[in-house]
């Protein structure tokens, strides 16, 4: 039961139409525009049939009228028009090979790969195509997963190779491919009883060292911070595949909030395809500020950021829901925050003997 | 006054005192004796600006170059003065200062008394506006270099063609108080005349703010007249050229006025008095007494018009003097105050910030006003832009009768004025909204006084008076308005070359890759573009022709009218003209890059010492302060250039006209402000309604003011 992707429209056909818009315009006496989602915490609403956050009305407007805005349009053809080119000729390139490519486009390069990152998601916005069909791909990896489960995956040369996430991975894992999508990556096995998503890359080897996968009956994924596409859209995957509950363990701040709130939710930037990537059944574990208080963690005081971002965050309605509004309020209070890893206050198998089985058992995972 | 405050300070007593007939006062008296000038000297020693050896230096090259430049202007010579520090000898810490002038010269009976005794001047005396004030400066500084080096300054005059170079060396006996002369010689000259004084002194050489080179600059910003040549000890020679050829307006010498004497000073005036009728005493001792005022004056000092002023009783001095005060009297004449003008303080600045290549320079003169009878006058220079430091204080230059103030910034009126008032509404960054403000800006302040109301005999500081902070105020936010004004319309500019960018550049591009793409033809961009820019643009070029200084002004050069630096003569005014030899020809482009034709109408206003030459399309009408024009329709995407020409300026007087539009939307015009001057003329109209607007703006920051100190008041209440 997959869920149903994003509208596969003909990629090249898009592209066209975003110059024929453009040519229109010129043609008929008007200023040049396009439209497309505003990408803001203003304009996300609530989508009850996939249960996630996606884009509301509110656009915005790419005009020639202003010199930024045409150096947008400029831009935007370019990139159309390459992709084009790529799909045409069967290649795919990395976001920073584009950026590199870029350099050659003469008023239409682009300052930073930031600019023409987002403009690669304005792309996928404006023509309802993912990023992955305009043979685009970041360079960053995906993160790691240790359990009970086998998987199959397409390799370079095209040969299917089985995978068992204990027996056929090192200490590091499995790692998780840039493309995970059915034709790239198959689930075909998993004998847990939860999924267990990590924030930070130490409380990951910790768990594992200590055997939490087994012992536990669980499948651990580290996020490694902010997640990529590629996690994400695994995560649901595995949940939607094999029905198995997902708890998210991060840091106990507002950053880490936000981490979980792109796995549960869907992110702001990603909004367009909130449904291919969120997993709404996620739930948050901790750290909570009430846990920095009840287990009486070891903290540090939060910076101006740190309070802004909390702020921003009461006002996010992705956290309008009473349980955060409560726990942001309580962290604004006790202006502390409190690390995975400052569970080892207790000592090394604390979290996995103590914190985590109760954390779990409370929320009727376990 | 002064000088009598300095005697007094130091303990010369007199006779009188000294001969109190009791034996306690005769036990006193054995302590009671002369007390030497080097004693003097060394209590006095920081009044008088010789406190460390590196003001030292700059106090000895200020008192000799003032007297240069005061001598000059009273001979009416424009002055060459030349400045030279060496090293005395192999010591890095003693000094030769040198300063030479083309001045009149001093008689040879003079000069041990000018440089060998303290206190012995031609201008203490003299109510009009010069540098030196009190006739200590020079005397001052050979004591100095005699008591620092043991070695004797040297003076050569010479007086006039046909006479010889006077030279001595001049040693005070300190015990005596009194000049020698020795070595005696006579000498030859090319200069008709002239002056140079040569002083060992003790010393330390800096550069940076407080150096002497800056002094030296400073003095060449506000006496554009003079031409000053500097040579550094290490040999670095400097030459600060004239910015101008025309002698700054001779002061004329003023009576004192009734609202600025004292009892003490009526006293002597009736002692010495020649007329012997009270009324005629007043009327030819004073300034603004004319006779309805002098029957007012005595009738409410009740006193007798025939009264002998040689007899007079204390009593009825004071009541004369409480008299002075009760009627209403004139201010005092100002022709004794010579101002430098708004375009010399312009020229001195630009001349001398050349390195920085400043964006913006503007100056502005006040109308002369009084304090405590004594007329002053404000002017305000700035400069803006260029490689000036961005995040930095704006830097502050003071000066007080053509003299830089070097020392005391923070204690001076003219640095308070500055921080009173609220510079983020002129665009300058100020914390609070009070303090100096920051920003890539030199300020320029200027007060001309005959009696400048510094805070002690050392010069260095002028006095908060009220009225004396309004006026410079008043001048700042004149040239502040101006700022604001050229800021907000180059922001315009830079937005607008953007549209240019967009319209010129990256719309063809746009319009070529989508039909690339597509396989298509480039469409036509002409309308996209008029409504994309949807504004006309102004633009302004400035550029200088030199003239023949022999070649006749050809006929339809003729100026129409002639206005000149300080309203010299008519006759001069052609001098001005023709020294200069410069045209200086204006260009505006009118470009409609909006989608209908427009026509409106375009004022230009001209500097006051402009003279109109020709004008390109003909004018619809000329005023001796702005020129305008009414448009013919200008279609759509078209262009229409006005070309003018103008006489009477130097090159680079004039870098920015003022470019106003009227009957036009002003939001679509760039590159010119909106005319809200009527049909009048600007001097009422412009003008008048600026200084409506400073006064507004003055009541805002002063009620700020008020309502932030109640609001802080009310804090503190809360806290007990
Ligand atoms: N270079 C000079 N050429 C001609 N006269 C001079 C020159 N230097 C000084 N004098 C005459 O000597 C007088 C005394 O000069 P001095 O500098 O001591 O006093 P001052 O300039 O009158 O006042 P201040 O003490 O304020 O400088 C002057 O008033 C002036 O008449
Ligand atoms: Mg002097």
């Amino acid at each position: 039961m997959v869920t149903k992707a994003v509208p596969k429209g003909d990629a090249v056909k898009r592209m066209g139409d975003i110059a024929s818009k453009i040519y229109h315009d010129l043609a008929s006496s008007e200023i040049p525009t396009l439209s497309l989602p505003a990408r803001t915490k203003s304009n996300i609403e609530f989508n009850e049939m996939y249960r996630v956050w996606k884009y509301g009305n509110a656009t915005t407007t790419r005009s020639a009228k202003s010199l930024d805005g045409a150096y947008m349009l400029l831009r935007t053809m370019h990139m159309a028009d390459f992709i084009k080119s790529m799909i045409d000729q069967k290649k795919s390139s990395t976001l920073r090979e584009m950026y590199y490519i870029s350099e050659g486009w003469g008023l239409a390069k682009f300052g930073a790969q930031q600019e023409s990152d987002s403009l690669a998601e304005d792309l996928e916005i404006m023509t309802l195509c993912m990023r992955e069909e305009f043979k685009l791909r970041p360079e960053e990896d995906g993160a790691r997963v240790i359990g009970n489960l086998t998987l199959e995956e397409r390799t370079r040369k095209g040969d299917i190779m089985k995978i068992h996430c204990q027996e056929d991975v090192g200490d590091a894992g499995y790692s998780i491919p840039y493309n995970v999508e059915p034709e790239k990556l198959k689930i075909k096995s998993v004998d847990a009883d939860f999924i267990l998503a990590i924030e930070t890359g130490g409380m990951f080897d910790r768990l594992a060292e200590n055997g939490f996968d087994e012992s536990h009956r669980s499948v651990l994924v580290h996020l490694k911070g902010q997640p990529a596409r590629s996690t994400r859209r695994f995560i649901k995957r595995l949940n939607e595949e094999s029905g198995l509950p997902v708890v998210v363990f991060t840091d106990g701040d507002p950053w880490s909030f936000r981490i979980f709130a792109s796995v549960a939710y869907g992110a702001i930037k990603t909004a367009h395809i909130s449904e291919y990537l969120a997993t709404p059944a996620a739930q948050f574990l901790g750290i909570t500020p009430s846990d920095i208080v009840n287990y009486d963690l070891p903290t540090d005081k939060l910076t101006d950021q740190d309070t802004r971002a909390l702020q921003a965050e009461l006002t996010d309605p992705r956290f309008a829901d009473e349980f955060w509004r409560g726990e942001i309020e309580l962290q604004l209070k006790m202006k502390k925050k409190s690390e995975q890893q400052a569970l080892a206050k207790y000592g090394l198998d604390y979290v996995t003997d103590h914190y985590l089985p109760e954390k779990l058992a409370e929320m009727g995972v376990i | 006054m002064r000088r009598r405050d300095l005697t007094a300070g130091c303990g010369l007593l007199t006779e009188e005192d000294a001969m109190a007939p009791t034996p306690i006062a005769e036990q006193l008296a054995k302590n009671q004796k002369e007390i030497s000038v080097a004693e003097f000297f060394e209590r006095n020693k920081h009044v008088l600006g010789f406190d460390s050896p590196t003001r030292a230096l700059i106090t000895g090259v200020k008192e000799a170059v003032d007297n240069a430049l005061d001598a000059c202007e009273e001979a009416q010579v424009l002055p060459e003065v030349n400045v030279s520090l060496a090293y005395l000898g192999d010591s890095r810490e003693e000094f030769v200062l040198s300063v030479e002038d083309n001045g009149p010269g001093i008689v040879k009976r003079q000069i041990p008394s000018i440089f060998g005794k303290l206190l012995y001047g031609s201008r203490f005396h003299a109510i009009r506006q010069s540098r030196g004030q009190q006739g200590i400066g020079i005397s001052a500084a050979v004591l100095y270099g005699q008591l620092t080096t043991g070695q004797h300054a040297k003076v050569s005059s010479k007086i006039g063609d046909g006479h010889p170079v006077y030279s001595c060396d001049i040693f005070i006996d300190t015990k005596k108080n009194y000049p020698e002369i020795m070595n005696e010689s006579l000498d030859h000259w090319e200069k008709p005349s002239g002056t140079r004084i040569t002083v060992p002194m003790l010393g330390r050489y800096v550069k940076g703010r407080q150096s002497v080179y800056e002094y030296l600059r400073g003095t060449a910003i506000v006496n554009p007249h003079a031409r000053i040549t500097y040579t550094e000890p290490d040999g670095t020679h400097h030459v600060f050229e004239r910015a101008s050829d025309v002698m700054p307006r001779e002061c004329v010498e003023i009576k004192p006025h009734p609202h600025g004497v004292e009892v003490g000073t009526v006293i002597k005036m009736t002692k010495g008095a020649n007329n012997r009728y009270l009324s005629g005493f007043l009327q030819t001792e004073f300034s603004s007494m004319g006779s309805r005022t002098v029957t007012d004056v005595l009738k409410a000092a009740g006193l007798n018009k025939s009264d002998n002023p040689r007899e007079m009783t204390l009593q009825q001095i004071r009541s004369l003097v409480e008299a002075f005060k009760k009627v209403k009297i004139m201010a005092p004449p100002t022709d004794c105050l010579s101002p430098i003008g708004e375009t010399l303080v312009k020229r001195g600045l630009k001349k001398e910030t050349e390195e920085i290549s400043p964006e913006f320079i503007i100056s502005c003169m006040r109308q002369p006003a009084v304090h405590s009878g004594s007329p002053f006058q404000i002017e305000v220079g700035m400069v803006y832009g260029g490689s000036l430091p961005r995040d930095g204080q704006v830097r502050i230059l003071r000066f007080a009768n053509r003299v830089p103030l070097i020392y005391q910034q923070g204690g001076c009126a003219l640095t308070h004025s500055i921080e009173q008032i609220d510079w983020r509404r002129y665009g300058l960054d100020q914390r609070g909204g009070k303090g100096i403000p920051n920003g890539p800006a030199i300020f320029l302040v200027h007060i001309a006084s005959t009696n400048i109301p510094f805070t002690n005999e050392s010069k260095e500081a002028v006095a908060d008076i009220p009225d004396v902070v309004g006026e410079i105020k008043l001048a700042l936010r004149d040239c502040a308005r101006r700022l604001q004004q050229h800021l907000k319309k180059k922001e315009k500019r830079a937005k607008t070359k953007q549209k240019f960018e967009l319209i010129t550049k990256v719309l063809p591009e746009i319009a070529s890759k989508s039909a690339g793409m597509l396989g298509k033809p480039v469409p036509n961009l002409d309308h996209v573009i008029t409504k994309i820019m949807d504004i006309v643009w102004i633009d302004d070029e400035i550029r200088y022709e030199k003239v023949q200084k022999a070649q006749p002004v050809e006929e339809e050069r003729k100026p129409v009218r002639q206005m000149t630096f300080d309203e010299l003569p008519e006759d001069a005014a052609d001098a001005v003209v023709s020294s200069s030899g410069w045209i200086t020809v204006s260009s505006i482009k009118v470009q409609n890059y909006t989608q209908k034709p427009q026509g409106f109408t375009i004022h230009a206003l001209i500097p006051p010492e402009a003279t109109l030459g020709r004008a390109e399309p003909v004018p619809s009408k000329v005023t001796p302060k702005k020129i305008s024009w009414e448009l013919p329709e200008i279609p759509s995407a078209k262009t229409l250039t006005i070309v003018f020409e103008l006489a009477g300026l130097g090159k680079g007087d004039f870098d920015e006209n003022e470019i106003y539009t009227e009957g036009i939307n002003p939001l679509c015009v760039i590159g010119a402000d909106n005319w809200e001057g009527g049909d009048t003329d600007v001097e009422v109209s412009v003008l008048g309604h600026q200084e409506e607007e400073i006064a507004k703006e003055e009541l805002e920051d002063d009620l700020e003011r008020a309502s932030e100190k109640g609001s802080k008041e009310k804090a503190t209440g809360g806290d007990e």
